[in-house]
């Protein structure tokens, strides 16, 4: 299963970004295998529609959970459209962090 | 300890998440926070022109108890304008109309899909989670 952490950097000791549609990289998670792969968000710098924008780019990669701090009513509506699971933590943290949570859990 | 607070009911939460004050060189690095709440009482009472005892109902509080909220959303928005701060809207005390879920020891909001049988906070695994509206 494909899992998104919103990140600040392509690194995995970066900090957790808490924008969804403005996050400047993702890190996908596949929590079966482990394997982490970083993915650019082309949107960042958008003048509007990022989270729509990005909320596609989750479907198409087959993302099932995506994790950040604050979801956008259009990205939300989105999401919850092709039943992708929001899980929205208002904790300062880091990438590698909320992977070990991910692991341990 | 003082009594839990009573989950205000909202419709629609805010489509911002802030305002900055323009044309001015003051710093603002003060933020002042306006809970959904607060923002659905302002809406309620002075945009929809609501009376307090009805819109109290739509929030599912005591008529005094709206009156306490709106009154501090008030002076929230007094201070933001006059004292050149930025407003910055945060969760508060509420329960959306969406289908959210609150985990009580990481404080993580969360959807579940139809799919996903596991009921458990997605990020601690606590069972200590609260459905945010109901």
């Amino acid at each position: 299963m494909k899992t998104v952490i919103t990140s600040v950097s392509d690194n995995l000791n970066t900090e957790f970004d808490k924008r969804f549609g403005r996050a400047a990289w993702f890190c996908v998670l596949d929590e079966s295998t482990g394997e982490v792969s970083f993915v650019k968000n082309e949107y960042a710098d958008n003048d509007q529609g990022a989270g729509t924008k990005v909320a596609a780019l989750m479907v198409e990669l087959g993302v099932k959970k995506v994790i950040s701090g604050h979801f956008g009513p259009k990205a939300q509506e989105v999401l919850k459209k092709f039943d992708v699971q929001m899980v929205a933590t208002e904790e300062e943290t880091s990438v590698s962090e909320i992977i070990n949570k991910l692991k341990n859990r | 300890m003082s009594r839990p607070r009573q989950l205000r009911k909202i419709v629609k939460p805010p489509a911002f998440r802030g305002y900055k004050p323009y044309g001015t060189h003051l710093k603002n690095d003060e933020v002042v926070e306006l809970l959904y709440e607060e923002y659905e009482a302002i809406k309620l009472a002075d945009y929809d022109c609501l009376t307090h005892l009805e819109a109290s109902k739509l929030m599912g509080v005591s008529r005094a108890t709206f009156a306490r909220i709106y009154d501090s959303a008030r002076k929230k928005v007094a201070k933001t304008l006059v004292e050149v701060k930025t407003l910055k809207t945060v969760f508060g005390n509420t329960i959306l109309d969406d289908f959210w879920f609150l985990c009580s020891s990481c404080s993580a909001r969360y959807t579940l899909p139809n799919y996903i049988k596991n009921k458990n906070c997605p990020l601690c695994n606590s069972d200590k989670v609260g459905m945010l509206n109901k």
